[in-house]
């Protein structure tokens, strides 16, 4: 592949900017310019479910890199920029407004859109989904003259929101289609344990049931019609029901995508010089200590998977290829819980509890073949920290022990500690 | 509006004038500086902005609460009794001229 050429990335969000970030420090000297197609100078966004909407977070705390960053690291920075086209054989982009633009690397870090609602009545004012910092602003700004939201969908986002809008006094009613929260991610010890957090705290719940249409009066949202028949009342909706990834300019140009664009654990996708990361990106994982039974390859929606991949992608470009190694992992904040999820659980894993869950500080451990493969933390970040070491480590502890809070699991987050298990008779 | 020291890894320092209620992180981001990567943004979820406070200033700060202490212990460079979380570190008039210097590593 040709070096030092021209690096086009597309997309300007966490995974966009670390390439450009990561490919500087990392040395690489060729021109880089950055399109993004929002106005915004790029922002962080997890704060967006959280300290924007309960105004503990202002606008100004969101800047990704300072003001001058760009301008002193040589980065091109375009806003306002909508990608149309991308014809691979002239390595080319065609821009909305009839422009053109060549490259010698191309990074699409196009990210994800919200999934809309497809019943009657899902395009009322009133209804938000919450991606971008004008959905916040809007949903900050509605908020103000709301007394009951109803937030459809019980996944992070849809959690996050509900968490932030009551803390702020409004009375919220989480809908979940699935008979449980979180389904994708969490087992059911874990939904059980949030579904208990929010009712605690004043949010309710209506489980299992679908959205069958939503209500209006003079063109705003009024209502929300179960599926059941239940009806909920309401002035704000705000939708959390997942995203799909902004995968059609590369499906257009025929580079290789299913659910997002396939790459290696470089970014590299189907096409020469085209690269992937962050939302848009569906990436083969990291070679960890191979254990059967693990996802090969996921479209991870994560600052650090945006954030990693960003950098091992950067590596390519100055020609000394680093395969991303990172254990995947995220957090969520709802109400004062802090979550924190290392690895990937699998259908099957042996789930060993360290703590209480009544005590909202525990750790959920998930072993499969007798190594630690994932773990899911609430107020517990040093366990979290520990439980990623232990995981890149494919470390053999046994479940009594894993079990017992007043056990020291800190000599096994070393590639000598190990072999300790043998000392505690753990099976291997 | 107060100052606060930046000593890189390269041995230099950085001051900049902050805000007064905005972190010692996001000083740092807002004034690019490196070293402090910050990758969660703010919410003492991920120990990626370490930085070590000068000995003396260390009087001057608050210390850490339970959820910031347990964090400390998973910083990617070593654990030091003057470490701190910079993303924790409210900037105010009476901490001008605070020092902190930035880790090794922060991944």
């Amino acid at each position: 592949m040709a070096r030092s050429e021209p690096l086009l990335i597309v997309g300007a969000s966490h995974a966009g900017i670390q390439l450009a970030a990561a490919a500087r420090e990392q040395g690489f000297d060729a021109p880089i310019l950055l399109l993004g197609d929002e106005p915004h100078t790029p922002y962080q966004r997890p704060p967006l479910s959280k300290g924007v909407l309960t105004g503990k977070t202002a606008e100004d705390q969101l800047a990704l890199r300072g003001p001058d960053f760009y301008r002193e690291q040589g980065i091109d920075l375009r806003l306002g920029v909508r990608v149309t086209g991308l014809d691979l054989a002239t390595r080319r982009l065609r821009l909305e407004d009839g422009g053109q633009l060549d490259f010698g690397w191309l990074a699409l870090a196009t990210g994800a859109r919200c999934r809309r609602l497809s019943v009657p009545g899902a395009d009322l004012q009133g209804v938000h989904a919450l991606r971008t910092l004008d959905d916040a602003r809007a949903v900050a700004a509605a908020l103000g003259a709301s007394q009951r939201a109803c937030v459809i969908g019980g996944g992070f986002i849809g959690l996050e929101v509900a968490a932030a809008l009551s803390s702020v006094g409004a009375s919220v009613t989480v809908v979940e289609s699935q008979p449980r929260l979180l389904a994708r991610t969490f087992p059911a010890a874990m939904s059980d344990y949030v579904a208990d957090a929010h009712r605690r705290r004043g949010v309710a719940l209506a489980l299992g049931c679908g959205v069958r249409a939503l209500h209006g009066h003079q063109g705003r949202v009024v209502a929300v019609e179960l599926v059941d028949g239940r009806r909920i009342d309401c002035d704000l909706v705000v939708l959390g029901i997942g995203v799909q990834p902004n995968s059609e300019l590369a499906e257009q140009a025929g580079i290789a995508c299913d659910n997002g664009i396939l790459v290696d654990a470089l970014g590299r996708s189907s096409a020469p010089n085209v690269l992937a990361i962050g939302d848009v990106a569906n990436m083969a994982l990291p070679a960890l200590p191979a254990v059967p039974g693990g996802p090969q390859r996921a479209r991870l929606e994560s600052i650090q998977a945006a954030n990693d991949g960003a950098r091992a992608a950067a590596t390519l470009l100055v020609d000394r290829p680093q395969p991303l190694d990172a254990v995947p992992w995220f957090w969520s904040e709802q109400h004062e819980l802090k979550f924190q999820m290392a690895g990937l659980p699998a259908p099957g894993d042996q789930a060993v509890l360290r703590g209480e869950l009544a005590s909202d500080k525990f750790t959920l451990f998930y072993l499969r073949d007798g190594a630690v493969r994932a773990a899911h933390t609430v107020n517990r970040p040093a366990e979290h920290m520990l439980a990623r070491k232990l995981i890149a480590l494919g470390a053999r502890i046994a479940p009594e022990l894993l079990a017992d809070p007043s056990a020291d699991l800190k000599p096994f987050s070393t590639p000598l500690g190990l072999r300790a298990d043998l000392f505690h008779g753990a099976p291997r | 509006m107060p100052t606060i020291h930046y000593i890189l890894k390269d041995g230099s320092t950085r001051s900049v004038e902050a805000k007064p209620g905005a972190s010692v992180m996001e000083t740092a981001i807002r004034h690019n500086i490196r070293g402090i990567d910050a990758e969660c943004g703010g919410s003492c979820s991920c120990a990626t902005c370490h930085v070590y406070v000068l000995e003396a200033d260390l009087p001057r700060l608050p210390p850490p609460d339970d959820m910031e202490d347990e964090l400390l212990d998973g910083t990617a460079s070593a654990r030091a009794p003057n470490s701190r979380l910079s993303c924790q570190i409210t900037v105010t008039l009476e901490l001008d001229g605070l020092t902190v210097s930035v880790p090794e590593t922060q991944v």
